[in-house]
């Protein structure tokens, strides 16, 4: 674990190199000041305060410059701190600010596969709580080694003064020493149980308040309360061992150093009346123990924030490591060309990365070939987990498929420029997702040649210009922490906006109008079929429920358990393929099930279900 | 706490050092364990800090009765005196260990029940009061504002109170040795301490800075990780590392504004030390030589002004540290201070009668706070057992029924009575017994599917859990499931399907056995065949209870023994839905008509 700690201290060292020399200059000027202060004070009393009471005259000159040296050694100490801890200071944030970046950059470059992988929780905190428990240790860290430096120059400086003296040294400090070491070791396996226990306890709370409605609905207050009393009390009792610990160290470590005081009066006694010392000498050395004992904290400090340092540390250095980036190709499409693009699968096979490495991958798709022909509108209808969330994820590439191509007007997906995919392909997932910003940010993006105009007419087109231009301040409203501020059904209409704003050729749709009342989700797949010349002429690819939905669809797509198992107009699958009928009559059939029996609810079930029900795993790729 | 003074607190600014003891008082007033034993740890505290003081009159009695004393070092003094300091040494070590395992208990003690009232209260607030908030720092109240507390005591407050009391006591030994070198002392310390005080508003104002870019930081690196697909579709990677590093850096540059005055802090602190040595080199030598102080005694007086340096610069530290736990605190309190505006009647309240309910608004007008009307004038009536369906546009106003038949609002004016009794004066016990509701989003907890239907009643067994399951016609589904009851769900229920959470939510709803059901349907699409099977659920869920149900979907509607139908915050029209249907131009027409052509 040293070891280990001591290799992340380098590599901070390693970074911030000018930034840490100038800490510990700091810390050394302040070290040495501290020994020089023990001397001048010994000096001041031996050779002003003594010679001065015995002759009961004041030397004026002596005691001017004694106090001109107490003074001035305490503004170099005053220079030592600024170095020292502005230093330590700004090394840790520099440190800090550097390692958000590259986690964030590494979030921003790995793979979507990469991110399914990992919990949202998990990818929050190595950004920020793991970068600052890896970087910790830096705060004390120039104070620890200017301490080791001034620990030897304090032996030096005794073995100079007085070799019996110096052996009290010799056994005090490396004692004050190994308490500090000892100390760390044995907090730190107490540290991470608390620390661990507190995540948990806001874990709990976390999920509590989050589930909040239905706790409250259910009047289960009490019941909640409990089970986070619970964690909390084991977070209670981590914390008091914490604290028992403390109470038998920290005390120990003030006294050693006093002991120390008192053997160098008895061992300084002894040496006086042989003469081999003066009062001088030994007042310095007294004094040099009583000032020291608090700077050797710093060194227990460190060692005692190494282990969280590593674990940090560790966990952030498995974000960045991480590989599997998808490379973009280096082909654009001709981003003037007006006309919807063509998309085309062939034989695609998909299946998510197992979660460790031995076990095999859930397969999600086989052998999908279809086309969406230019200004075409193409339905993939299917039951749950039948892989056509995973077939809009391929289409504008968020993941790449396992073998066969995806192409964009004949050109592999693979071999695009990132601009030209985003720039021809517009994805609206199931689960809108907004920014923390006003409504025109969340539909521009920044993307260049999107003024206000072209905002509204998306706006006109998602049928979302109404509730936007009643919002208190129009395109300039905040729409809050994930679009708290407006409905299930305005955020689903704003990143239809979103999409359309950048004049997508080809549209996906994910079930992006499911929480969209029917009359105006009927309003919006209207004006997009329009193909009046102020719409942007698409293909487009959608993911449906509602028959009216597939009614609009030049061609169905009928999905089952990954494999197209049939496709062709609306009328013809439901004519031909009983799996196709059942599911998108199963109202129909319901009703009329219900009128039979005298009741909804009754046996026997017309339809036999072709839903894999729960494979344990939520295959959906848009949570 | 009455709703003046909180707002009085809100106005005033929150440096302000007045509201900083308002604060620790009202915190401690609200943790009476802290003050358990309190002079008992006072008391150890203060022997302890007699082991500061000890060496420094063991080195002053050293010099003047062992050293200085003519015919050479007395060894015999020395001893003696050396002997005796290691006595009172470990008997103030035995007081250290014991005053700092005595604050552990009693701070964590005390801050684990603030953190379970906290917890418990962010509960009883009204849903919009929760809402209102952004969850994350309602998270943060329970957690890391406590921690910040705890930490503050145990690291802060050993330091703080050892160190004030080594100040007493050194104050108090160096008044013994003198007077006059104790004026000097204090005339060293009294700018700085002055100085020092100014500085640490200045930091308390930077450190809220701080942690206000820490929580704009942490929402940007949120949404670069929940927004990782939209990021990634729309190719705005660039965009969203440029406000990245915006966050970052902006929360860099707000620490490094922090650190520079603290900085300046400890070396005002450490300035005033060299003045004060200077002072009392100058002062005691010139007393010594009048022959009031002897060189022992000057020189423990150096020794007791490291002493002093000591405390003040920790006390400074600490005192920063302060500043976050007491703001820390203050949160924690605001949050107390909330006075849930939907409160249980409690003992004054009444249980809800026996048997089924019916329900009544009586003239129900509901507004938002500072926004507009969202329903007006409701007068309704639903008789005991019948099942309703409350349908409307978005935005209509039609959720808004639910929320006030749950009081998790109560209505701007007018009453709603469950059989008679006026809702706000129905005991919580009883009212969330008999009254549930299914929310939209089923929020299911990150536990098995069985623990989260027994959510609703923790005694049923697994083999009541089976049955209940059964009898929704869910046994198949069950069965189906990996590991049928003990199915894990995943976080936030995100292992099932939507339309099977829904199902879980809905069973938990039936085992919870209310005699009148609120169903706050659910928007998201499930696929034809789910859906189906969730309304045959709901229909033998809804069997034999008042029922109201917002429907999302018309087909609920239709099945519903009654329709109302909402529009723009009014009752515009209700009856059964074959009678709606009559006025091929009413609202139900229109709205059924569009849905029919979205479904068929």
């Amino acid at each position: 674990m040293l070891r280990r700690g001591l290799s992340v201290l380098g590599l901070a060292i390693r970074e911030q190199p000018r930034i840490f020399a100038v800490a510990v200059a700091g810390s050394v000027v302040f070290g040495v000041m501290v020994i020089a202060s023990a001397y001048v004070v010994g000096a001041v009393v031996g050779d002003v305060v003594v010679p001065a009471i015995a002759r009961g005259s004041v030397a004026v000159g002596a005691l001017a410059l004694a106090a001109a040296a107490l003074f001035g050694l305490s503004v170099l100490r005053v220079v030592g701190i600024f170095g020292r801890r502005l230093g330590a200071g700004f090394m840790q944030f520099r440190l800090q600010a550097a390692y958000r970046r590259r986690v964030t950059r590494r979030y921003l470059d790995l793979p979507l596969s990469w991110h399914q992988r990992n919990a949202t929780g998990t990818l929050l905190s190595n950004a920020n709580s793991d970068v600052e428990a890896a970087w910790h240790p830096i705060a004390p860290l120039p104070f620890a080694v200017g301490t080791l430096v001034m620990l030897v120059g304090a032996i030096i400086s005794l073995f100079v003064t007085d070799w019996a003296l110096a052996l009290v040294g010799l056994a005090v400090f490396p004692a004050l020493f190994t308490l500090n070491v000892v100390y760390s070791r044995r907090m730190a396996p107490r540290q991470q149980r608390a620390q661990r226990l507190r995540a948990e306890v806001s874990g709990i709370a976390h999920e509590s308040f989050d589930g909040a409605l239905v706790v409250k609905t259910m009047g289960r207050e009490a019941q909640e309360t409990a089970r986070f009393a619970a964690r909390t009390g084991q977070l209670r009792d981590a914390l008091i061992s914490v604290g028992r610990l403390r109470g038998l160290f920290d005390p120990l470590l003030e006294t050693l150093p006093s002991l120390g005081t008192l053997a160098v009066l008895v061992v300084g006694a002894v040496r006086l009346r042989q003469g081999a010392i003066t009062v001088t000498e030994l007042v310095s050395v007294a004094f040099l123990f009583t000032v020291l004992a608090f700077p050797v904290r710093a060194i227990g400090w460190v060692l005692a924030e190494l282990p969280r340092s590593v674990a940090g540390w560790e966990r952030v250095r498995r974000v960045l490591d991480a590989t599997g980036e998808m490379p973009y190709g280096d082909v654009t499409l001709d981003p003037a060309d007006p006309r919807p693009a063509t998309l085309g699968f062939a034989d695609v096979h998909f299946a998510y990365e197992p979660a460790e490495a031995h076990l095999p991958g859930t397969q999600v798709l086989g052998e999908v070939t279809f086309t969406v022909p230019a200004g075409r509108t193409v339905a993939l209808v299917g039951p749950t987990g039948a892989g056509k969330s995973t077939i809009a994820s391929l289409a504008v590439r968020l993941v790449d498929a396992r073998s066969g191509t995806v192409t964009l007007d004949g050109v592999d997906v693979r071999r695009l420029t990132a601009g030209s995919l985003a720039g021809t392909v517009a994805l609206v997932a199931q689960v809108p997702f907004v920014f923390d910003d006003t409504v025109r940010a969340n539909i521009a993006l920044d993307r260049p040649g999107i003024g206000d105009e072209e905002v509204w007419a998306a706006l006109r087109l998602a049928e979302a210009d109404g509730f936007v231009a009643a919002l208190p301040d129009g395109l300039d409203t905040m729409v809050g922490e994930r679009g708290a501020s407006l409905s299930g059904g305005q955020r689903q209409r704003l990143t239809l906006a979103r999409a359309l704003a950048g004049r997508p050729r080809l549209l996906v749709l994910d079930d992006a109008t499911s929480a969209v009342d029917p009359r105006v989700e009927a309003a919006i797949l209207a004006g997009l079929r329009s193909g009046d010349p102020d719409t942007p002429a698409t293909s487009i690819l959608v993911v449906a429920y509602r028959r009216a939905t597939i009614a609009l669809a030049d061609e169905v797509i009928y999905l089952e358990q990954g494999r197209v198992v049939a496709r062709g107009t609306h009328p013809e699958l439901l004519a031909t393929v009983p799996g196709y009928a059942d599911l998108v009559t199963a109202y129909e059939q319901a009703e009329a099930e219900g009128e039979q029996a005298g009741g909804p609810g009754g046996p026997p079930r017309p339809y036999e279900p072709v839903i894999p029900l729960n494979s344990g795993l939520d295959v959906e790729v848009d949570r | 706490m009455t709703a003046t003074t909180t707002t009085d607190r809100r106005q005033s600014p929150p440096t302000e050092s007045a509201s900083t003891w308002q604060t620790l008082r009202r915190g401690l007033a609200l943790s009476p364990e802290l003050r358990v034993g309190l002079a008992g740890t006072l008391a150890l505290a203060l022997v302890y800090m007699v082991g500061r003081v000890a060496v420094p009159v063991a080195v002053q009695q050293g010099i003047d009765r062992g050293l200085t004393v003519p015919g050479g070092p007395d060894l015999d003094v020395i001893a003696t005196v050396v002997l005796l300091t290691t006595a009172v040494l470990v008997v103030t070590t035995t007081c250290g260990y014991l005053m700092t395992r005595r604050l552990f208990v009693v701070s964590e003690t005390a801050l684990a029940n603030v953190r379970t009232r906290a917890f418990r209260h962010v509960h009883d607030l009204s849903m919009l009061h929760q809402q209102s908030e952004r969850r994350g720092s309602l998270v943060s109240r329970v957690t890391s504002d406590v921690d910040q507390i705890t930490q503050f005591l145990q690291w802060g407050g050993v330091l703080l109170l050892v160190n004030l009391g080594q100040l007493v006591v050194t104050t108090a030994v160096m008044l013994a040795y003198s007077w006059q070198l104790t004026l000097v002392v204090f005339a060293a310390f009294g700018p700085a301490v002055l100085v020092i005080r100014v500085l640490q508003r200045r930091l308390g104002a930077a450190y809220g800075v701080v942690r206000q870019r820490m929580g704009t930081l942490l929402a940007a690196i949120g949404e670069s990780v929940v927004g990782a697909p939209v990021i990634r579709a729309y190719g705005i990677a660039g965009r969203t590392a440029r406000r990245l590093d915006e966050a970052i850096d902006s929360q860099r540059r707000a620490q490094q504004r922090a650190i520079r005055i603290s900085v300046l802090g400890s070396s005002v602190g450490e300035l005033a030390a060299g003045l004060a040595l200077a002072g009392v080199v100058v002062l005691g030598v010139t007393l010594g030589v009048d022959g009031t102080l002897s060189v022992g005694q000057l020189t423990a007086f150096l020794f007791l002004v490291t002493l002093f340096i000591q405390p003040v610069q920790i006390a400074t530290e600490v005192l920063n540290e302060a500043q976050n736990a007491i703001a820390g605190w203050r949160r924690v309190l605001d949050v107390l201070d909330v006075a849930p505006d939907v409160a249980d009647p409690g003992a004054q309240g009444r249980d809800l009668p026996a048997g089924p309910l019916d329900v009544r608004f009586a003239g129900v007008s509901f507004a938002y706070p500072g926004g507009a009307r969202v329903l007006h004038d409701v007068d309704l009536e639903i008789v005991a057992k019948s099942r309703v369906a409350v349908v409307g546009e978005t935005g209509s106003g039609k959720t808004t029924f639910a929320k006030l038949l749950t009081r998790l609002m109560d209505p701007s004016t007018g009453e709603v009575l469950l059989s008679g009794v006026p809702l706000r004066q129905v005991r919580f016990g009883s009212l969330r017994s008999r009254v549930v509701m299914v929310p939209q989003d089923g929020f299911l907890f990150d536990a098995t599917v069985g623990e989260n239907v027994r959510f609703a009643r923790p005694e049923l067994t697994d083999e009541q859990l089976v049955a209940a399951f059964t009898e929704l016609g869910l046994a198949d589904w069950l069965d189906g499931l990996p590991a049928g009851l003990d199915t894990p769900v995943g976080e936030r229920g995100e292992a099932l399907s939507v339309g099977e959470r829904q199902l879980v939510a809905l069973a938990r709803a039936y085992v919870a056995d209310p005699d009148l059901l609120v169903l706050d349907e659910a928007t998201s699409a499930v696929d034809p065949a789910t859906e189906v099977r969730l309304q045959r659920t709901l229909d033998a869920v809804t069997r034999g209870r008042t029922t109201l149900a917002i429907a999302h979907r018309l087909s609920t509607a239709q099945a519903a023994d009654e329709v109302i139908v909402v529009d723009r915050g009014r009752i515009v029209q209700r009856g059964p839905h074959d009678e709606l249907l009559r006025d091929p131009e009413s609202v139900y027409a229109l709205l059924y008509a569009s849905w029919l052509e979205q479904t068929r």
